[in-house]
């Protein structure tokens, strides 16, 4: 019975992409493809190949963007996909979409597929809203009768009623935005695939955005694969979640499950950076920041922070003289990724006393209630002084990655330009 | 269950020849609206608007008339008017050259919307010619306007008049937009990777006017140069310019065997590009 169900089966797809410029060599290789074509051989190419790591610097030009996928989806079901910049999310949406095809391997699927990779595909600026929205809809598929009859939904829900007649040249990115998307909910393929679209648009349009997604989903029976670096929409409206990792996948399961892995799992790689062998310090040397890292509440070492968490986190810091050492401040300052300085922990500011015996190494740990941060890298610097002379300083000390996560309890969250800091708030 | 019946089927495999016409049926309306976007679009903001359909054409007949005709004095037929001889010459050319142009740059042009979304590829380059056989019967109407000028008008022409294989308009009309949507498509598959092509194009295209015999008779250009004439001779464009000349004028010569030659040649460039243009859609857009 389940089998049946299935919408939608991936088996084996792969995929290859050449880096660096496409250009010089690239006649050769077709040659030398062409040659080994002919003479009944496999393509030369295809046996080279390296995981897609964009950190690590490879040998081979070519290499795989996803690797043996394998998945099937029901009918009904919301996928999500989520991954690092670069795990092939985006990838597999194009495959998915059949804008690109797979290097190996085979897709099947059971209804028809529409994909809104990105809203306002094909907007021209001379025409109306009007025509737009049948040039748009025709392009995502459908045909001009199914658009004629749905065009009120559509602008009604678009919410662009009084400009619907106007070139959209004249509109606000706003608008245009609503006005796509409202074409996009308003197709009926079988499978939607979504890639991060709900980042645009105002905090009323999100809303509306979701819930018609909801809408789509669980009243109409519609499958759909949604794509999101935004944990809070994925949480909120996924039933599954796929993680996908150098272009395979990863984990797959129930979304709770899935997210907790993710976020446990990517440690920032200059975490790992040894702090205790950065040699750029400045300060007489008595204490020295060895390692940090950071806790969730259960004690375990996380090393992706989800905004509106509890999180510890540690500091290694070690006295190197005989001494005991008394009167200490450590502090800790966070700053933005273009080096703004947002804040700073320190113990004189809550007053805490601490001590270090002689030769002592001391975990300090930093509670903080709930992580306050907007999506995106923070470096922080850290400080030691005893007795007010500096003992240990380093700029740049780390750094750290937030998601975002369900601050507001609501699902919603800050847009991109609206800041960097949460401020938990309420309307009376 | 062994089985499943599946409704669509992606695959790294591909076929010679993969084209679902029951597909590109099913997107017939957006063929139309692209048209209608190319038509409506093109002259907005301008003062003049659709008016350039026709300032283009006649501005360029009466530079040729100028030149060819009245300074290096090439021989348009008895009673014939050379501004006609022209206009015919131009109108037919600009067709096929729009439709060349225009279907060139198809996956260049449209990485954008192609990188997003699916649609069958070709129904860009189809719409492209569609909208230009609708430019070509603009023009085609200011052609018989200044006919009807020059005939009951003038006394000028008293030898130019439509021959009764004029019926062959419509075939001639598919024949060169195949031809234009066949090297057009073997063009823009290959830009996608080689890049040169594109300045190689605007050049070549202004080179073949000359060899089209736009504004020259073929038999003039073997009386000439009778050592290079097969250039001319076997151009399948030259034949068709020269044929739509002699069915709606009765410049020059026709022959159904060249008839023939051409609709094999426009036949045969028209499938080889389908081929290399499908091809090429499902991963340009990983080259481009």
């Amino acid at each position: 019975m389940m089998k049946e169900d299935i919408i939608l089966k991936v088996e084996d797809i792969s995929k290859q992409y050449r880096l660096g410029l496409i250009g010089t060599g690239t006649l050769n290789h077709d040659l030398n493809r062409w040659w080994c074509k002919i003479r009944g051989k496999e393509d030369p190419y295809l046996k080279i190949g390296e995981t897609n790591d964009r950190a690590k610097k490879g040998t081979s030009s070519y290499v795989w963007g996803l690797r043996d996928i394998n998945f099937e989806i029901r009918r009904g079901e919301i996928l999500g996909i989520i991954g690092k910049n670069g795990a092939g999310k985006s990838t597999l949406l194009k495959v998915l979409s059949r804008v690109t095809s797979p290097t190996t391997g085979e897709i099947k699927m059971k209804g028809r597929i529409a994909s809104l990779l990105e809203v306002g595909t094909g907007f021209h600026g001379e025409m109306t809203g009007r025509e737009n929205v049948f040039l748009n809809g025709a392009i995502l598929g459908m045909t001009k009768s199914e658009i004629a009859s749905k065009i009120d939904d559509i602008i009604e829900f678009s919410g662009c009623h009084r400009y619907i007649d106007t070139p959209v040249k004249r509109y606000s990115s706003g608008m245009t935005v609503r006005l796509a998307f409202a074409v996009a909910a308003f197709l009926e393929p079988d499978i939607l695939v979504i890639d991060e679209v709900l980042a645009v648009g105002d905090a009323e349009f999100q809303k509306k955005a979701i819930g018609k997604m909801q809408d789509i989903s669980k009243g109409e029976g519609r499958t759909i694969l949604f794509v999101s670096h935004n944990m809070a929409s994925i949480q909120n409206l996924c039933t599954r979640v796929m993680l996908l990792d150098n272009g395979k996948i990863d984990i797959d399961g129930a979304t709770d499950e899935v997210i907790s892995y993710y976020l446990k799992k990517f440690r920032n790689k200059e975490v790992e950076q040894k702090l205790i062998s950065r040699a750029d310090r400045k300060g007489n040397g008595k204490l020295k920041f060895l390692d940090y890292w950071f806790e969730n509440i259960k004690g375990e070492k996380i090393n992706l922070i989800q905004s509106g968490l509890a999180y510890k986190m540690v500091l290694k810091v070690q006295n190197i003289t005989t001494n005991n050492l008394k009167n200490i401040r450590i502090s800790v300052g966070i700053d933005d990724d273009q080096s703004r300085r947002l804040t700073i922990f320190s113990n004189d500011l809550t007053n805490q006393v601490i001590e270090f015996k002689s030769v002592e190494t001391k975990l300090v740990k930093i509670r903080i209630p709930a992580i306050p941060f907007q999506s995106g890298t923070y470096h922080f610097t850290l400080f030691a002084s005893e007795n007010q002379n500096i003992s240990d300083w380093v700029i740049n000390a780390g750094s750290f990655e937030v998601e975002n996560g369900d601050f507001f309890n609501t699902g919603r969250i800050i847009e991109s330009n609206q800041g960097y800091i949460l401020i938990e708030h309420e309307f009376h | 269950m062994k089985e499943e019946e599946w409704l669509y089927t992606i695959s790294s495999k591909k076929r010679l020849i993969d084209f679902n016409f029951k597909e590109i049926w099913r997107y017939k309306d957006l063929v139309l609206l692209f048209v209608k976007r190319d038509i409506v679009t093109v002259y907005k903001q301008t003062i003049l608007g659709p008016l350039w359909y026709f300032v283009q054409p006649l501005l360029t007949s009466l530079i040729f008339t100028l030149i060819f005709n009245n300074l290096a004095s090439i021989p348009t037929g008895n009673g014939m008017p050379p501004f006609l001889f022209n206009l015919a010459g131009i109108t037919s050319w600009n067709y096929f050259k729009l439709c060349l142009t225009g279907t060139s740059n198809t996956f260049v042009k449209n990485q954008d919307i192609f990188g997003k979304v699916y649609f069958p590829r070709v129904v860009m380059p189809l719409s492209v010619v569609i909208s230009n056989i609708l430019k070509f019967g603009i023009q085609l109407l200011v052609f018989i306007s200044f006919y009807i000028y020059f005939k009951y008008f003038t006394h000028s022409s008293t030898n130019a008049l439509p021959q009764i294989e004029i019926v062959l308009l419509p075939i001639i009309i598919v024949l060169m937009g195949l031809l234009g949507l066949g090297f057009g498509m073997i063009i823009s598959s290959m830009t996608t990777k080689y890049r040169d092509l594109t300045f190689l194009l605007t050049f070549a295209v202004q080179l073949l006017m000359y060899g089209s015999a736009v504004m020259y008779p073929i038999s003039y250009f073997k009386e000439k140069l009778p050592n290079i004439s097969w250039v001319v001779e076997y151009n399948p464009i030259a034949v068709i310019i020269e044929t739509f000349r002699y069915i709606t004028i009765g410049a020059g010569d026709f022959s159904l065997y060249k008839m023939l030659y051409v609709s094999l040649i426009s036949v045969l460039v028209f499938l080889f590009g389908l081929i290399v243009f499908n091809k090429t859609e499902k991963s340009f857009i990983d080259t481009v």
